[in-house]
């Protein structure tokens, strides 16, 4: 009885000997056994789906800890979602530990894949899209993490998202690498989140390629400490889509880099070509706000050395036409709206709005060449990006 | 877990075999509540049943069809009810001999391990009234679980549906639609706070003073507590529009637009007690409400329901759009008047 007892606890105890792996395929009844296979599986096992297309008809979602969901590449297994009759989302994980990896999902009605509250996810070579191409009748979201601690988000490829392909949301620790945003609203937009590294993507035909905000009245507040580097962020030149109402609707076709409302963020090493509107911008919350825990303002962003090629060209900014004719033709890669704090390496050529006020709009815009300090210090990049563990599951 | 408890209960040896084991053993439903099918515990073939099957493993009903209650089931009805396509709800609470339930002012009635809420889903009048589903929260040692039940064409049984299913209903409204029973992590959807799965109907504000008077006096509840402020009961004519739209809104939209629930990154807090304009949507933009904010800019424009995504969203029924996302294929009518009139009536 004892034996037996110390046998059962040395088993119970070693999770991975006891790790399944589920096998489903496409075809009849793939909704339920799919479904079925997320539900019965328990922490460490993985499912495996088999490469086909799979049809489905509502929403499905994953709430076990430790679960691998394994395609069989991301154009081998799709989970089409063009008959989708329920639910918000494609796909809901709200476990921890979860590695997503090697499928695609297209034409979710609402958001591709949610996670929230999920700790610790991993989505490596997911593929969602909207086979349409730009539609404001498209769902929000591709890849949509929120509320959680440690994102890795490696080799996506997210398209024709009428809100953010990849949006990261009231999170910490985050990687968003090697990834393609093409024909979104935004392309990579990071939200009320920290410790954020956005590199090594591709950012192109969005109407915004990548976005980092901040904004007020949520539960997680107070965005920062965020690097933008080597992205490649061209022709940004889709004109918006989004529903009206959305506060990516505000964006300007042709925004390569954007920063607002955020702390500390280092924008540098990206090629930034072809963006009409400005390849950087860093500009204040625009709109008016109830909240004293919200600062609207940019603070401490730093613009290190780009690659710029063509920008700022055809912008859609208020009195484009005297702009351009005031600056020679095109307008300079960076634009300032002259709030909150913001350095730039020598060399850096911009211009800054020079407003004096929050949520003023552009009347008291004062337009002048960028007059922007150096840094003054090492950008600190201490606790930025996700834990190394998460690399190890993809390795 | 299945795996763990299995080799757990095959160390433990025989000295959990019980008679619950031989007896769920047998086609025939158990002639008493099966304690141990709530918990978890019951065991066949050497292999712990976490999920009975069949409903009629747990002995709730006398009949197979469930229309005969076991003695020991409280019937219960909420003042304001969670709609769902319209469907008849029948509502029964389980409470294992010699526990009691606790209250906890006027939020939720604290249930011992051992409880069970049941909850049948029923369409159609008198004899034409079919049972489609029925919906358990169990209450064991290590929490909640929901599980979904569905009834057979013949109105003989209802088995275990993890998966979840679609068919097709006609809605008392003369609808036809294609309902959706849920899967299992839909039923954590909205039984959800923090992470814990929790039941969301039967709190003290949305009970009858009787039945807590009632089960106060049987010392089944070990307190009546007192409710300052009571949810409407829904068809009471008499309740003005404001009080019927956030008892709506608390009842349909809050166990996932609050702290802590499902919807909590919106920002959007639909709880009777929040008192908060903003946090119940005036003025409010939308945070990620991508196309289903229908191009309005706040959830509730005051003096302008036409413009309020809360509105919109609750008129809709496409998917990525309608609100709630889960739990209904319709759209409430009637709730939606009542919306309109209560927008309608705030100062601009």
């Amino acid at each position: 009885m004892i034996r037996l007892t110390i046998a059962a606890l040395a088993l119970a105890s070693a999770a991975p000997l006891l790790a399944e792996t589920h096998v489903v395929s496409p075809g009849e009844g793939a909704q339920e056994r799919l479904q079925e296979a997320l539900i019965l599986a328990e922490p460490g096992d993985e499912i495996v789906l088999e490469a086909g297309r799979y049809v489905l008809t509502d929403g499905l979602s994953l709430d076990v800890d430790g679960v691998t969901v394994r395609g069989s590449g991301m154009d081998g297994t799709v989970l089409d979602f063009t008959t989708q009759a329920g639910s918000g989302e494609g796909l809901l994980v709200t476990s921890d530990n979860v590695t997503l990896r090697d499928f695609a999902l297209e034409n979710p009605k609402g958001d591709g894949i949610k996670s929230k509250g999920a700790d610790n996810i991993v989505y490596y070579r997911i593929r969602v899209t909207w086979t349409n191409g730009p539609d404001a009748g498209n769902g929000a979201y591709g890849i949509y993490p929120v509320e959680s601690t440690g994102v890795l988000i490696d080799g996506a490829k997210v398209a024709g998202a009428s809100d953010a392909g990849i949006y990261v949301g009231q999170s910490n620790r985050i990687t968003v690498r090697n990834s393609i945003a093409e024909a979104n609203v935004a392309g990579i937009e990071i939200e009320n989140s920290r410790n954020a590294l956005v590199e090594h993507n591709i950012a192109t035909r969005n109407t915004g390629g990548i976005l980092v905000f901040d904004l007020p009245g949520l539960p997680v507040m107070g965005g920062g400490n965020v690097i933008v580097a080597n992205n490649l962020v061209v022709a940004n030149d889709t004109p918006n889509f989004a529903p009206p109402g959305n506060i990516v609707a505000g964006v300007r076709r042709g925004t390569g880099i954007m920063v607002m409302a955020n702390d500390k963020v280092l924008i540098e090493n990206n090629i930034i070509d072809e963006n009409p509107t400005a390849p950087i911008m860093v500009i204040a919350y625009t709109l008016g706000f109830d909240d004293e825990r919200y600062n609207p303002f940019p603070r401490e962003v730093v613009v290190g050395e780009n690659l710029y090629g063509r920008g700022g060209d055809d912008p859609q900014l208020e009195g484009a036409e005297m702009l351009l004719a005031a600056f020679g033709g095109a307008l300079p890669p960076v634009l300032w709206d002259g709030l909150g704090s913001i350095y730039a390496v020598e060399g850096t050529q911009g211009w800054s709005l020079n407003l004096t006020e929050q949520g003023k709009g552009l009347g008291g815009a004062n337009p002048s060449p960028l007059m922007a300090q150096p840094p003054v210090s090492e950008f600190d990049r201490s606790g930025i990006g996700a834990p190394a563990e998460l690399d190890e599951r993809i390795g | 877990m299945i795996r763990s408890l299995a080799i757990a209960g095959l160390a433990a040896g025989a000295l959990a075999l019980t008679v619950s084991a031989a007896r769920e053993a047998s086609a025939l439903p158990p002639p008493f509540i099966n304690d141990a099918a709530i918990l978890g515990e019951v065991q066949l073939d050497g292999e712990v049943r976490e999920m009975p099957r069949t409903l009629a493993e747990y002995g709730f009903f006398l009949d197979a069809a469930g229309r005969v209650p076991d003695a020991r089931l409280i019937p219960y009805e909420l003042n304001t009810p969670l709609w769902s396509d319209g469907a008849e709800k029948l509502r029964f609470v389980y409470v294992p001999e010699g526990k009691q339930v606790k209250a906890d002012g006027e939020g939720l009635l604290q249930f011992p391990v051992g409880t069970a809420i049941i909850k049948t889903f029923a369409f159609g009048e008198g004899e034409d009234q079919r049972y489609i589903e029925t919906r358990l929260l169990l209450h064991r040692a290590d929490g909640w679980l929901a599980l979904p039940y569905r009834w057979n064409d013949d109105q003989t049984e209802a088995t275990l549906a993890l998966a979840g299913a679609r068919l097709p209903i006609t809605t008392p409204a003369g609808e036809d639609i294609s309902y959706r029973i849920p899967n299992k992590n839909q039923c954590k959807s909205c039984h959800s706070l923090d992470g814990e799965v929790i039941p969301i109907g039967p709190k003290a504000r949305n009970l009858s003073p009787d039945l807590l008077q009632r089960l106060a006096g049987d010392g089944r509840l070990d307190t009546a507590p007192k409710v300052s402020h009571a949810l409407p009961r829904w068809t009471d004519a008499g309740a003005d529009n404001a009080t019927l739209a956030r008892a709506y809104l608390d009842v349909n939209c809050a166990h996932c637009h609050r702290p802590g629930g499902g919807a909590s990154n919106s920002g959007l807090d639909l709880r009777w007690e929040q008192d908060d304009p903003f946090a119940i949507g005036v003025r409010k933009p939308p945070v990620a409400a991508g196309r289903g904010a229908g191009g309005f800019l706040v959830s509730i424009e005051p003096g302008a329901p036409e413009r309020s995504i809360l509105v919109h969203r609750m008129d809709s029924n496409e998917p990525g759009v309608a609100m709630p996302e889960l739990g209904r294929s319709s759209i409430d009518h009637k709730a939606i008047a009542v919306m309109r009139e209560w927008i309608e009536g705030m100062d601009r």
